[in-house]
């Protein structure tokens, strides 16, 4: 129990019991379901030397998949970003019969399971689907295309932008979009330089929480994406392709870089949005 | 529709953007969440409803049920002793390395669920480090129900940990130590004072825990092998249905968990809409 006793309560003694055994209790389910499985993927990846590695990366169907999952992973999150700053300023500044539906709609993506929204979404954006026909005498193919996929992933990320922004528009003081107003500013001269800059780093961290899911996202996206090679490969199809391959080894080396880059695209935007937030505070 | 402060003249948007606003926010919701909802049930009634019942009926279906219940029946409820034992620990006290504890809970959130079921082939997987011995025992763990079960584990972990531990470090400690300082037993607050506080927000966890656990897909996937009427889940069944062709049968299938994610909303809020004060305030 010396692990524990190091982790003692710090800040003040308190006479509650069961400190010890429900911090051991957590940390020993943590290990057995996350830490030791994640240690298993690091290591399957690490038994391979960097030559390997970069054999296994530099596939151009590999390094197909990667740029189609970042680029429409970071349009859909864009588009989220958009239309989730509206969908919040409709909830937060206006009130309308069915407010509390759209409000209560708009956490539907989290609730579906994506099997279901992958069939739907296929079957609605495909050629003879209800918005995919209004597109197709255009010759615009949606399902079965890269369209389709970003479709997917802004289903799945719409809530975390909408979810982000609501909060810190709901607490943003109104004195100040006032205070603009009262020295000449229109209405849209104010949102562009008070209101936009006050929830641009909410808005960054919407971005951020929508674009990691939609990397991650497979089950909504493999069935609108029509999945063909070095076309429309999204990267976790390619590690299931390489599981089903029982290519373990390859399937690990490309997990481990597709979390890589995300986590350092993730520190990125973290810093980014740090410098907003100081540049606000001035 | 109305702006929330008609007192605040200098807040009011104009007239045409109102509407643009409206329409638009309005338009993406239904473009993007409403119609795939109503898509699944449109194209599970089309062949009408027998036929929507038939495919139901089907024993791989029926298989598919009950494997989804088994699992979420053993999945979610030790999440739930996980999640009050975490925020037991993170909630009440204060200790060194809490941050990093955090965010170890909310690690399942940031990982693909392809990866997270990924991990546990490379463990019990015949190649796998464990996959030898496991062989030798004639245990199987993945292609089987301990492998699905671990896979819905991983990912819905974050879910009940998460709604408690903001919600205890809220309410503090002063009514346990009360409780205490009168004799009570570590079990006897546990159950007299901090269970009835934190009752609906457990129920909102164990809710949000339960959907993703029926509906699970990714992770699922690649630990269950796809055995027909052995291994599948009913997510891993729409695959299997919607890749035969069999549409009314896929979409009939989807629609029960459609059906689960509605009820599940229509809970969550009611939860909200009733106990505000009552659930965590730091809301994802």
């Amino acid at each position: 129990m010396t692990a524990i006793q190091v982790l003692l309560p710090r800040r003040r003694r308190t006479v509650l019991p069961g400190f010890a055994p429900a911090l051991g209790f957590t940390l020993l389910y943590l290990s057995l379901i996350v830490l030791i499985p994640l240690s298993a993927l690091i290591l399957k990846a690490a038994q391979l030397d960097a030559a390997t590695m970069w054999q296994i990366l530099s596939n151009p169907r590999v390094v197909a998949a990667f740029r189609l999952t970042f680029v429409a992973s970071a349009i859909a999150a864009a588009i989220n970003c958009a239309f989730g700053l509206v969908i919040a300023w409709l909830l937060v500044r206006y009130r309308f019969w069915g407010r509390r539906l759209v409000d209560a709609l708009v956490d539907l993506p989290f609730a579906l399971p994506t099997a279901v929204a992958g069939v739907s979404l296929s079957a609605l954006m495909a050629q003879n689907g209800w918005v995919g026909g209004l597109f197709a005498p255009f010759g615009i193919e949606i399902a079965y295309a890269p369209p389709g996929i970003v479709v997917a992933m802004i289903f799945v990320g719409l809530p975390f932008v909408v979810r982000t922004v609501q909060p810190v528009l709901q607490d943003f003081e109104p004195e100040l979009e006032e205070a603009a107003a009262t020295l000449g500013a229109d209405r849209w001269l104010t949102f562009l330089k008070v209101t936009l800059p006050a929830l641009a780093p909410a808005l960054l961290t919407g971005f951020a929480l929508a674009f990691a899911r939609a990397i991650g996202e497979y089950g909504s996206v493999i069935f609108i994406a029509g999945n063909r090679p070095g076309l429309t490969e999204i990267v976790p199809l390619l590690i299931v392709i390489k599981l089903e391959e029982f290519d373990y080894r390859g399937a690990a080396v490309i997990a481990v870089a597709a979390l890589l880059t995300s986590f350092i695209l993730l520190v990125l935007i973290n810093l980014l949005q740090r410098r907003l937030g100081a540049a606000n505070r001035v | 529709m109305s702006e929330v402060r008609r007192d605040r003249p200098a807040l009011r948007d104009p007239h045409w953007a109102r509407w643009a606003i409206f329409v638009g926010g309005i338009g993406f919701l239904i473009l993007f969440v409403v119609l795939p909802v109503v898509t699944v049930g449109a194209e599970a009634l089309r062949k009408g409803l027998p036929a929507y019942l038939a495919a139901l009926s089907e024993s791989d279906t029926q298989a598919a049920i009950r494997m989804t219940l088994t699992v979420a029946a053993i999945a979610v409820p030790l999440n739930c002793i996980f999640g009050v034992a975490a925020a037991w620990a993170l909630g009440k006290f204060e200790f060194r390395g809490k941050a990093a504890v955090l965010s170890l809970i909310d690690l399942p959130f940031s990982i693909s669920p392809v990866i997270s079921g990924m991990v546990f082939l490379l463990l019990f997987g015949l190649q796998g480090w464990f996959g030898p011995w496991l062989r030798e025992h004639h245990l199987k763990i993945v292609f089987a129900l301990p492998g699905l079960v671990l896979a819905t584990m991983f990912v819905t972990l974050p879910f009940v940990a998460r709604e408690l531990i903001p919600l205890m470090q809220e309410q503090g400690t002063e009514e346990e130590e009360a409780a205490r300082m009168l004799g009570a037993g570590g079990w006897r607050i546990f159950f007299s004072i901090t269970l009835p506080n934190i009752k609906w927000a457990l129920l909102y966890g164990v809710l949000l825990c339960n959907a993703r656990a029926m509906g699970e897909f990714g992770a699922v996937s690649v630990v269950s092998g796809h055995i027909r009427g052995l291994t599948n889940t009913l997510p891993l069944q729409v695959d299997i249905l919607y890749n035969e062709y069999n549409m009314v049968a896929a979409f009939a299938t989807a629609s029960l968990l459609a059906g689960l994610a509605l009820v599940t909303l229509i809970a969550k809020s009611f939860l909200e809409w009733r106990y505000a004060d009552q659930l965590a305030l730091t809301r994802r």
